[in-house]
């Protein structure tokens, strides 16, 4: 598992999965600048976490929702901010994974 | 080193599935959209589904509670706490381009799904290899929203109805415990029943309401380790999962046969070409970042949501086998078909109920005659069960002989009518009143005195010549057994 | 007679007595904003006729009837744009109402403008809007803070008798600091989220911004409550904070927590609230030295929770369904990544890179699952503190307000700005800042009082009596 302090990030893969497309100038400059934080945060690795649990409450009440059906919005609404539609349909160009 | 090819018998084959099952609720997972397959596009849609700014998700309690039943019925661990994540990734069938899902605390851990005779192909029902109750182990089950639609167009564009976006689904997936396409097809199909009986889906494949994807490798008999496994997509059918193994299972044999190795591939099955074609090579795999959902609390199922599963729990078709043979008396055989389909079963005790000691009757009119006959997948009679209960009663008694009792099971879906009815207007009552049946072989006796003197004479065959007068007199409803037995006893008098 | 500097209290008894209409209220503060919002750049939208026709509609019988609030560009309101401060979301017009804003609809209120913000409430200066900075109105060369300055500055500047903002790491209290008002984030929970365009989901939280602590106490009776369209809040009774603000603070325990008055704090902030710390002993109450031992690690852990959170929070603005898409794409995956380079500001993608990152593959337990602990015992440091006080006093911001592009050239600088705000929000607890003074260049100086989970009576109480005692918030800007 990788030590935080000497972690960098690559800023050009993790823009990628979050469907960022980065100017070469944004990839410099936020490579130094989240190097900056990452820095910082580092300070973390120091705090004795042992001992913590993260189960929340043991006295959990659910708040569930009724298997009911709620009015849906008309479809002109649910389109209505459309970018590009078409026949009622949300329209996007050619999808590759 | 064997330097002999390996045909098809050296080798093992290793399958897992995992099934996705639409789970048949009023609403969607996480917002009160009517959950129903076929509507106008984008018509079952609010802010909730479409991921619009500033929504949030709240879990459908229901949903909860079917999948808590599925765990049940299909013996799982049953988590106390359970909790949702997200699975972060960006297609455009994803409102929010994360699906809400569950990593490491699943609703259900562990359990087996056995896999009845019935539940096999029929041609594999009769294959003495066929392994019979095999239990294919589970992994887990866990809930999870469904995706968009989407519709491709011949521009290349795509348009996405976001009905089915949200749709609570169950995911189960099992341990590589399957040896054969046959297996596949009947680990779907005791599932599928399972689904049925508890009421959790109709598990449709060819609605989507089903679907699986399969995990598949094969490696030379006798070998520890595993192959490299492919995975086979958009199977549509039951069957088709079948042909898409049977294919898949050639195909690897082939390219490990002439010396290639196995690619860790998606396949994706072509039904009318009858192939698997590459869909994407695996490489690394998907860094979906889960983590859990902030917008959900964690649910625990020990605050009355267990105790309501357990409440819904059906008998099992097992439990259902034995009970019908030892209340109803009916085959071993004569059960496992009944309880393959709940609705027919159903449908058979309230048949049977009123005369238990009938049930084997009422099984043979309901199996041989109904099932024989009737059109459409899993039939049952349009008409109340008491008719077959009537019908069974009537045979049992004697009061209608074997060909009567045809005929009023022929009218009775013809008209409508009991066979109560049907026997008096057709006058078909079989007539086993020793009175009035001696007061038929009085009138043919004193008719017929030379077939009485050819009996007395010795000639033991006349009794039949008066029998058929009777039968005559009686318009066919005479019990030949009981007419008989009265003209030798007068005769030898 | 001019209502535009009344509390709300005073435009209830004129709009009830009649002596004034709520048209004429709404007509009033529009002029206000005509004159004044040029230099402050508080407002992004304002339909004026709009809120006349609604103002015309008002029931003043309902408790805020007839009273205009401004709305922070993130929460939704039916048939209004939404742009949080982004270029992404221009055009989008919100289909539903946010659960707040139904409410204040019920309780008579007349909805008036949407206000400026840091993109997707992402800063402490507001000068990550995509639509220009707001000003301060007590020095227009200043930032108003962040994220919801514009809201801060609206009703600092007597723009808004009051508005709604977020708070995530301090986006109300910060402002509300720096602009001289009244700013409450609830404890976790106490007020929906349904309708809140989301940041970080585990700490954003709806707010006020008022003139003075009884109409915050008035406001959050109005917004606050259960929502089933919201998993989170929860279900508990709303109090009458409104009616439990004058007991004074005789006899109660107010913490100061060690850790908050540290080297770096300009030393006229810290003279401001050592001096009400004083005025609260003189009311009787007794001041405890506390000790949050975990305090240096709140930024940090802030900095990764929040920007996982928003890293998914954000995936959502993509060009399918609404919002900018890039022009002439030639694939999804062209138009996923042109639509959010060119639609997101640097902050943005700043935040949603390094969440991306702490959730990746490989970092996740040492970023986001440790950061998850970590802010457990900066939990667990505030309930031991709250077993020896009622409520802890801290300055809100360790400077007052600086100047515009002064701190902009280096994030990790911004981000510091937080410091004595963001801890409450990973703790999930309730904060409050009003006036305690002003600068030598009349800037102004926020005072924090911290309540435990659900203490907001405790903790309106202890604002209410240093505010009825100090001139504070009666001072208004030279604009």
């Amino acid at each position: 598992m990788a030590e935080p302090s000497s972690d960098r990030i690559d800023v050009t893969y993790v823009a990628d999965l979050a469907r960022l497309r980065l100017s070469p100038e944004e990839i410099v400059v936020f490579q130094k600048q989240l190097g900056d934080v990452l820095g910082y945060v580092s300070q973390l690795a120091e705090v004795d976490v042992s001992h913590v649990s993260l189960l929340g409450d043991a006295d959990l009440k659910n708040r569930l929702r009724l298997d009911e059906v709620r009015p849906s919005l008309p479809v002109t609404e649910a389109l209505s901010n459309a970018p590009k539609q078409d026949n009622n349909l949300f329209v996007v160009p050619k999808m590759v994974e | 080193m064997s330097t002999t090819p390996l045909t098809a018998a050296d080798y093992e084959v290793v399958i897992g599935l995992e099934v996705h099952c639409q789970l048949k609720t009023n609403t969607k997972m996480f917002c009160g959209c009517k959950n129903e397959f076929g509507g106008a596009s984008n018509s079952h849609v609010c802010p909730v589904c479409l991921g619009l700014p500033g929504v949030l998700p709240v879990p459908n309690e229901e949903a909860i509670v079917k999948t808590l039943l599925t765990g049940e019925m299909l013996g799982c661990q049953i988590a106390t706490r359970c909790k949702f994540d997200r699975k972060n990734y960006f297609y455009p069938d994803m409102p929010k381009n994360y699906q809400i899902s569950q990593y490491d605390e699943p609703l259900c851990l562990g359990g087996a799904v056995t896999l009845d005779l019935l539940a096999y192909p029929k041609d594999a029902q009769k294959d003495p290899a066929t392994v019979i109750d095999k239990p294919i182990r589970l992994t887990r089950i866990h809930l999870e929203e469904d995706v968009a639609k989407s519709f491709h167009f011949d521009d290349g564009t795509s348009g996405i109805d976001f009905n089915r976006a949200g749709t609570p689904l169950m995911e189960i997936v099992s341990e590589a415990d399957m040896a054969s396409a046959e297996e596949a097809f009947a680990y779907l199909s005791a599932l599928k029943q399972i689904f049925v009986y508890g009421g959790v889906s109709d598990a449709d494949m060819e609605k989507g309401q089903m679907r699986c994807d399969v995990n598949i490798s094969i490696r030379p008999r006798g070998q520890k380790e595993y192959g490299t496994k492919c995975e086979l997509k958009n199977l549509n059918s039951i069957s088709g999962v079948r042909r898409a193994i049977k294919y898949e299972i050639a195909r690897q044999i082939d390219v490990l046969g002439s010396g290639g190795t196995i690619r860790q591939e998606t396949r994706r099955w072509d039904d009318d070409k009858g192939e698997t074609t590459l869909m994407r090579v695996k490489e690394k795999a998907h860094d979906y970042r889960y983590f859990p959902e902030p917008d959900i609390q964690a649910v625990r199922t020990d605050h009355g949501l267990y105790d309501r599963a357990k409440e819904r729990m059906p008998e099992l078709p097992s439990a259902k086998k034995v009970r019908l043979t030892e209340k109803f008396g009916v085959s071993a055989y004569q059960a496992g078909v009944l309880a393959a389909d709940a609705a027919l079963a159903d449908y058979f005790e309230k048949a049977a109920a009123p005369k238990p000691a009938n049930g084997a009757a009422v099984a043979n009119f309901l199996l041989n005659d109904f099932l024989a006959t009737a059109t459409g997948e899993n039939p049952i009679p349009s008409l109340a069960p008491h008719f077959f209960g009537e019908l069974a009663e009537l045979s049992a008694s004697g009061q209608i002989n074997s060909k009567q009792a045809k005929e009023v099971f022929a009218q009775m879906f013809v008209t409508g009518r009991s066979p109560a009815v049907l026997v008096a207007e057709l006058g078909l009552a079989q007539v086993s009143d020793v009175g009035a049946l001696e007061a038929f072989c009085d009138q043919a006796i004193a008719a017929n005195p030379k077939s009485v003197a050819d009996f007395k004479a010795g000639k033991q065959n006349a009794v039949n010549a008066l029998k058929g007068q009777v039968m005559k007199l009686s318009k066919g409803t005479a019990n030949p057994q009981l007419v008989g037995d009265i003209l030798v006893r007068k005769l030898s008098a | 007679m001019d209502t535009t500097s009344l509390t709300i209290p005073e435009l209830r008894q004129k709009l009830s007595s009649g002596a004034i209409r709520p048209r004429e209220v709404v007509d009033q503060l529009a002029t206000r904003v005509a004159d004044v919002d040029p230099k402050l750049r508080a407002y992004l939208q304002l339909d004026v006729e709009k809120a006349r026709t609604a103002a015309d509609a008002a029931d003043i019988t309902k408790p805020l009837g007839g009273v205009p609030i401004a709305i922070k560009d993130v929460i939704n309101v039916q048939g209004d744009p939404c742009t949080c401060a982004s270029k992404i979301l221009d055009g989008y017009i919100a289909p539903y109402d946010a659960t707040v804003i139904t409410k204040l609809r019920e309780a008579g209120a007349v909805l008036f403008g949407r206000t400026n913000m840091d993109e997707f409430a992402m800063g402490s200066s507001t000068e990550n809007s995509s639509w220009g900075s707001t000003r301060n109105p007590w020095d227009l060369d200043r930032i108003p803070g962040g994220s919801s300055g514009g809201s801060a500055a609206a009703v600092g500047g007597h723009e808004a008798f009051a508005a709604l903002g977020t708070d995530t790491g301090g986006s109300i209290r910060q402002p509300a600091a720096l602009c001289s008002c009244v700013g409450l984030k609830p404890t976790y929970g106490r007020v929906s989220r349904y309708g809140l365009t989301a940041f970080a989901s585990s700490l954003d939280q709806i707010g006020t911004f008022t003139k003075t602590v009884e109409e915050a106490a008035l406001l959050l009776e109005i917004i606050a409550g259960h929502d089933p369209r919201d998993n989170t809040s929860i279900d508990r009774p709303v109090p009458k904070y409104t009616q439990s603000l004058h007991q004074g603070v005789k006899g109660l325990r107010l913490g100061v927590p060690k850790e908050y008055f540290i080297k770096g704090i300009d030393p006229e902030v810290e003279k401001a609230v050592r001096d009400a710390i004083d005025e609260y002993k003189k009311q009787g109450a007794e001041i405890v030295e506390v000790s949050l031992p975990h305090t240096q690690y709140a930024v940090a852990v802030y900095y990764i929770i929040a920007t996982a959170e928003c890293s998914a929070n954000l995936a959502r603005f993509d060009g399918v369904r609404y919002g900018k898409r890039a022009q002439n794409p030639k694939d999804i995956l062209d138009m996923y990544g042109r639509t959010r380079a060119e639609g997101f500001g640097a902050e943005v993608k700043r935040r949603i890179i390094l969440g991306t990152y702490v959730l990746s593959s490989g970092y996740y337990d040492a970023y986001y699952n440790r950061a998850q602990k970590v802010r457990q015992l900066i939990g667990g440091d505030f309930r031991l503190a709250f077993e020896k006080c009622d409520a802890l006093l801290t300055p809100t911001s360790p400077t007052a307000a600086f100047k515009i592009g002064e701190r902009t050239a280096d994030p990790l600088q911004m981000y510091l700005a937080d410091i004595f705000t963001i801890a409450v929000n990973l703790a999930g607890i309730c904060g409050v800042s009003i006036p305690c003074g002003f600068t030598t260049n009349k800037l102004p100086i926020g005072l924090q009082i911290i309540g435990p989970k659900w203490g907001e009576e405790t903790m309106l109480r202890v604002a209410h009596a240093y505010e009825q005692a100090t001139p504070w918030h009666k001072e208004k800007p030279p604009l």
